[in-house]
């Protein structure tokens, strides 16, 4: 799997994700600056990783989601190309309209840095192929906007037509406002795009993946990807 | 010429810091206040001093960056 993570100024977790890239798909990634306009020739998969990206002047992931290297990750998604964006990376996503909806202040007013239970709602994605649909994981989360908003119509498109990738909800699955962190609309914590080749998430998968270091239950997703790749090529 | 766009929430969409806003205002006991929605105000040097010209600009900056229309609504003043 050829992958490259994209980085903008602001950004802090691009080296995890990509020392989680290398570990996992056993290929070093490519750096991306946010001012390239064009991908390496080649690149699978494109992963926008967290971070403040711009202060979070603005709102987050605005300033980001115009920068010029967005044009190309556009170009990438709309030939099928795989898009990843993981906590900012979800917010510039959305602010680059390549995902629906936005992601709004913690409804606690709380910044959030703690582990969470997420359900992964279904199998059958080039993301989720590692996981079992229902299974439930544990991985990391540190936001401070993470409330996941759409109009009444969008959210019942996604949940129509099965979008929702991963949900906040007890260590044994169940929903419960109070596993829902930030008050995310239908606990949503991870939205997939019309075509299911662009996913975007809040909590950090890439910060779960060394049993050295805690659980592994974030490894799956890179794992699936890779996987994905190793069939595709 | 001088220009405003203001940037506002969409009703309906929740703004929690409205609401802290407007609990601590309460608990100042500044008297009347139903209640608060916060947004943003941008004031913006527009050149030259064709109106028509600086509003179609304005209303591109706020379509592509200033509000994001999913949540927000914004209003144009040219000030002159």
């Amino acid at each position: 799997m050829r992958s490259a993570v994209v980085v903008f100024p602001g950004i802090n977790r691009e080296r995890d994700m990509a020392r989680t890239l290398r570990l996992v798909s056993g290929r070093e990634p490519a750096m991306v600056w946010h001012a390239d306009t064009a991908l390496p020739a080649g690149t699978d998969l494109v992963v926008i990783p967290g971070g403040f990206s711009y202060g979070d002047y603005l709102r987050c992931g605005a300033i980001a989601a115009r920068a010029p290297i967005m044009d190309a990750v556009r170009t990438h998604a709309a030939a099928g190309g795989l898009v990843l964006g993981v906590c900012n990376g979800f917010q510039i996503l959305c602010e680059s309209g390549l995902l629906p909806g936005v992601l709004m202040r913690n409804a606690t007013l709380r910044f959030i840095c703690k582990d969470v239970y997420l359900r992964v709602e279904r199998s059958d994605t080039p993301f989720t192929r590692g996981y079992n649909a229902g299974q439930v994981i544990r991985v990391p989360t540190a936001h401070g906007e993470g409330n996941y908003v759409a109009d009444e119509p969008t959210i019942e498109r996604l949940e129509g037509e099965g979008r929702v990738a991963f949900r906040y909800v007890g260590p044994d699955g169940t929903l419960d406002p109070r596993w829902n962190v930030n008050g995310a609309t239908h606990a949503i914590a991870g939205v997939l795009n019309e075509g299911g080749n662009v996913l975007g998430l809040m909590p950090h998968p890439e910060n779960h993946v060394e049993a050295s270091v805690g659980p592994t239950d974030g490894r799956g997703l890179f794992a699936g990807l890779t996987q994905h790749f190793a069939k595709v090529a | 010429m001088k220009a405003r766009v203001t940037v506002t929430l969409k009703s309906g969409i929740l703004d929690p810091q409205g609401k802290a806003i407007e609990g601590a205002l309460r608990s100042l006991g500044v008297a009347g206040v139903g209640s608060v929605r916060q947004g943003k105000v941008f004031d913006i040097e527009v050149e030259g001093s064709d109106r028509v010209q600086a509003e179609a600009a304005l209303k591109d900056a706020a379509e592509r960056l200033l509000a994001n229309t999913v949540i927000e609504n914004y209003r144009i003043e040219v000030l002159g």
